[in-house]
């Protein structure tokens, strides 16, 4: 789920910084899912008459992003500062909560109105949920992205809750003639206990509509809830199992058409010519056409990441129809050669340079190595890390490479739009409205209100649907055609098209003294287009002398947000070099782990240490207590442990590996997190088992390769995701118990499984794998 | 003119007779539920029934859907109420949940076969089901539920 926009807004800082094109790792430690992070709140709150009777609230409250930096909030758009719930209570007694954000699978539509319902004092099985329009005035930012969507909200939805019941005791007060400090509420019911009336919420709704927003509201106690923190069932599970219409692909209107789209078949080559003559025979075809996504010069923003420029369309009836004309359509492609892009941003415009190379894999892997020797940016620097390697007794160093990943969201791209010269109606799935609408407008010269923006349910997420060029497309498809209109990509359009996980390396070293303790760390990553680095965590923090680098390859491949991005390598590469080094060491991997962590709590070394030492080592002492760590309950099983910080979370995993039939099995698993308040557990496990399972597939078999510029997998039959048979026979799922605010959920479990697997694979094999996926031939490379 | 018998019901459909099933269903009789993930024969999640076999009907040309019974997962159970479709609400199985129409529907398959799967037969049986998010350990355990619910309903009946 996710995901992603955190990171995505730090990269999107990064892009409008102006110092190089894309993800520069000039100052990661901006990156919002920073510890730093909080919001300062200002609520206002605004009651109105429902038409027909009742009590809706809107619930704004200003969230400042509480970044260090304070010119970077000064610039943050105006919008994206308010965040707003609704409530809306009918004189029949309907309570309504609209859900703001985009839903993608992290369950949101629950968990959001939850938090409402649990301050409004409501039955929760009555209460009626739905998707809120797009409206970032009244509805906040409504991003799904960056494990935030209950961080974000947590404060302004409770209050919401306890300020529309506040009004709504006072409505029944009056309208009693008793005193309101003699009313309680249950379950949607007011009660006075003196003269044994109750009336429900409807009964008062209209009243309390009329009544003044209270100023400032008690939220309850974290120990009195019985909403959050108490499982509650997905609010769409019965619509999803019966197969009722939720998804954008499943959209539909009166004289719709649809409408695929051919990118060029390579990155760095760009359409010459086509021939539809064959196509336009085709039956149910209307029309082929090209289309150019931006005009030269125009000014691009951080998520109009777009692959190709010039589109080649085929619009029909139906949908198979435009899948047969496409195969009789002949398109000539050609070079594209370096081309500009122009960034647009605070800092002013600035044009950037994509490089023309059709990149092959093995090319790209040998760049990597190249520019791994050559001198990169310094991003962290404590102690004197170059004397302390120079004098070591020993020195450990290894190497860790990840390939590009799609995010292959089970529902492919696609979105309705039909735009008239007047306004414009967009429906489907995207993880941030708010991002995509300043470029609808400009593209189709409407103003903002005429746009309206529907989010529909989405068949997954994982930071792909931030970046909503597909929407941008779809806008000047129906612009063009004059009717509404579906685009719809294939598999293979969706898996070839871009916005990968970039390809990533990265080279630990780390000095010992001669009686092995460690002196010195070294961290120096790279990747294409952007390095993963994050240096102000683990175990930064830990050692007197550290010094992490980051170096990038400039690549006309295009990348975004990956559930956690950057974190899903690096945990993968400093947990396993960890192991290795606990090994060198001669500890245990946990007790090394938590030796360090003491040492970052009692005398940190350097600022900006992003974790918390004690939570970290919480997670850690909890999966070590609950998986029996140093007694498998099976002699077969071979374990691996890691554990990492990311989105303000924690998480733990211990694997249990056997090899079947010559393949690694991760049998079982447990999972340790501390995302502070558990607001909906059920789900919560639910998500940690899938990130597990997300873990297990992508560092065993994930993977995509180019051949000169052209992807090598382009459908699951060569993109290999984990399956059934595949996926661990039991995940046990452990919260740290606390009454911590929440923290995010959807990315942190994700990136530690991969360290954890590669660890598990080492016992299992005796062989250290050092190259993602595990089950490739050469991820056993031998390094230095 | 194809004409389908799709849950019960008998649909003239106006499209080239080669037009995979899946297609038909979503473009010309509007039920949606079945879901394009691959095109290919690979995720599953278009799987229906046709005379009661799972089929891939990304794959499946219509034309070899008439004179046949077909059941999408709308017709499942009249009111959606089939023991995997309770065991699924009951585990709160579903994450994002596209894919999820498509696994109910060759697990009823599993289970008509086999009452009482076990993992291994729960395995072979939904290997062709891709879910992206993750959730096979709860549809697992759903479909041993659901085994538990069949059962009772059948020893009630
Ligand atoms: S869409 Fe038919 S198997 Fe994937
Ligand atoms: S629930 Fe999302 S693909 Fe299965």
């Amino acid at each position: 789920m996710v995901f992603f926009g955190l990171c995505n807004i730090a990269a999107f800082l990064f892009v409008e910084e102006g110092i190089k094109p894309v993800y520069i790792p000039i100052k990661p430690d901006i990156c919002m899912e920073a510890t730093k992070t909080n919001f300062n709140r200002r609520a206002f709150l605004k009651a109105s008459a429902l038409a027909g009777g009742g009590l809706i609230l809107h619930f704004s409250a200003l969230a400042k992003l509480g970044f260090d930096d304070k010119s970077q909030l000064a610039d943050a758009p105006a919008q994206w500062n308010e965040i707003t719930g609704y409530i809306k209570i009918t004189d029949d007694n309907v309570v309504k909560i609209l859900c703001p954000n985009p839903e993608f699978g992290q369950n949101v539509m629950t968990s959001l109105p939850m938090m409402v319902a649990e301050e409004l004092d409501v039955d929760w099985k009555k209460v009626v949920v739905e998707m809120g329009p797009h409206d970032n005035v009244k509805l906040g930012p409504q991003f799904t992205g960056g494990s935030m969507s209950v961080r974000m909200y947590w404060k302004p939805l409770r209050e919401a809750g306890a300020a529309a019941r506040n009004m709504l005791l006072q409505a029944a007060a009056q309208t009693w003639a008793v005193p309101v400090e003699e009313l309680s509420t249950k379950a949607g019911v007011i009660y006075h206990e003196k003269t044994g009336r109750k009336g429900v919420y409807g009964d008062f709704a209209s009243k309390a509509a009329a009544i003044p927003v209270p100023k400032g509201v008690k939220l309850k106690d974290v120990k009195n809830f019985n909403v959050v923190r108490h499982s509650q069932k997905n609010v769409e599970g019965a619509k999803i199992v019966s197969g009722k219409p939720l998804f954008g692909l499943d959209y539909k209107q009166e004289g719709m058409l649809i409408a695929m789209i051919h990118h060029p078949p390579a990155f760095g080559l760009k359409l010459k010519s086509f021939d539809a003559s064959a196509a336009l025979k085709m039956p149910g075809i209307k029309d082929i056409f090209s289309i150019k996504m931006f005009e030269d010069g125009f000014e691009q923003a951080g998520f109009d990441t777009r692959s190709f420029n010039t589109l080649l369309v085929v619009v029909g009836k139906t949908t198979w129809e435009v899948m047969n004309a496409r195969k009789k359509l002949v398109a000539e492609w050609m070079p594209a050669g370096d081309t500009k892009d122009t960034m647009g941003g605070r800092v002013g415009k600035r044009e950037v340079t994509v490089p023309g190379e059709l990149e092959t894999t093995a090319t790209q892997l040998e760049k990597m190595k190249q520019h791994a020797a050559m001198p990169a940016n310094q991003m962290r620097k404590d102690g004197d890390p170059e004397t302390a390697f120079k004098n070591a007794a020993q020195i450990v160093e290894r190497t860790y490479v990840a390939p590009f990943l799609a995010h292959n969201c089970m529902e492919p791209m696609n979105f309705f739009a039909h735009v008239t010269d007047e306004k414009a109606l967009l429906a489907g799935p995207l993880q941030g409205p708010g991002w995509s609408e300043p470029t609808l407008s400009k593209i189709l010269g409407l103003p903002a209100d005429k746009i309206e923006i529907q989010m529909t349910r989405m068949g997954g997420g994982f930071g792909r649907r931030a970046y909503s060029h597909y929407q941008v497309e779809a806008a000047l498809i129906s612009k063009k055609m004059k009717a509404p209109i579906k685009l719809i990509y294939s598999r293979e359009d969706d898996t070839t098209y871009g916005i990968y996980r970039p390809m990533y390396t990265a080279t630990y070293r780390a000095a010992l003294d001669a009686n092995k303790n460690l002196i010195a760390f070294h961290v120096k990553g790279g990747g294409i287009p952007e390095n993963a680095i994050h240096a102000n965590r683990f175990p930064a923090g830990a050692i007197d002398n550290y010094l992490a680098e980051g170096w990038e390859i400039p690549s006309n491949i295009t990348i975004g947000a990956f559930r956690a991005p950057r974190s899903n390598f690096n945990a993968a590469a400093e947990q396993s070099f960890l192991d290795e080094l606990a090994e060198a060491m001669g500890k245990d991997p946990i007790d090394f782990r938590l030796e360090l962590l003491a040492r970052a709590k009692e005398k940190p070394v350097g600022k900006n240490n992003e974790y918390d030492a004690d939570r970290y080592a919480g997670i850690l002492k909890l999966v070590k207590e609950k998986s029996g760590w140093g007694k498998p309950e099976h002699s077969q099983y071979h374990r691996g442990v890691a554990a990492y910080f990311c989105h303000n979370s924690y998480a733990a995993h211990v694997v249990d590996m056997v090899i079947k039939d010559g393949q690694p099995y991760v049998e079982r698993v447990f999972s340790a997190i501390d995302c502070g308040i558990v607001v909906n557990p059920d789900a919560a496990t639910n998500m940690v088992q899938g990130a597990v399972v997300d873990g297990i597939g992508n560092s065993l078999y994930g993977g995509l390769t180019h051949k000169n510029g052209e992807v090598e997998q382009k459908n699951f039959h060569s993109y290999r995701i984990i399956r059934m048979h595949e996926a661990p026979k039991k995940v046990e799922v452990y919260f740290v118990q606390n009454d911590i605010d929440p923290s995010g959920l959807g990315e942190p479990p994700f990136p530690p499984v991969f360290g954890a697997v590669a660890n598990a694979l080492y016992k299992s094999t005796g062989k250290r794998y050092y190259q993602q996926p595990f089950t490739s031939p050469q991820s056993e490379v031998p390094t230095v | 003119m194809l004409s389908l018998n799709i849950n019960k019901k008998t649909y003239k459909v106006d499209a080239d007779p080669d037009t995979p099933l899946l297609w038909v269903l979503r473009d010309h009789v509007g039920l949606v539920g079945t879901k394009f993930g691959c095109g290919v024969a690979q995720c599953g999640a278009c799987v229906v029934h046709l005379n009661g076999e799972a089929v891939r009907s990304c794959v499946t040309k219509a034309s070899r859907a008439e004179g046949k019974q077909v059941v999408t997962i709308e017709g499942l159970a009249e009111n959606d109420d089939h023991p995997l479709q309770k065991a699924w609400l009951e585990l709160d199985v579903s994450q994002c949940g596209y894919c999820q129409a498509g696994q109910i529907m060759s697990a009823a398959v599993l289970l008509k076969e086999n009452k009482k799967p076990t993992d291994e037969d729960i395995n072979d049986a939904m290997a062709g089901n891709i879910c992206r998010c993750g959730t096979y350990l709860r549809i697992r355990d759903a479909i041993h539920l659901a085994a538990d619910i069949q059962a009772k309903e059948g020893a009630g009946k």
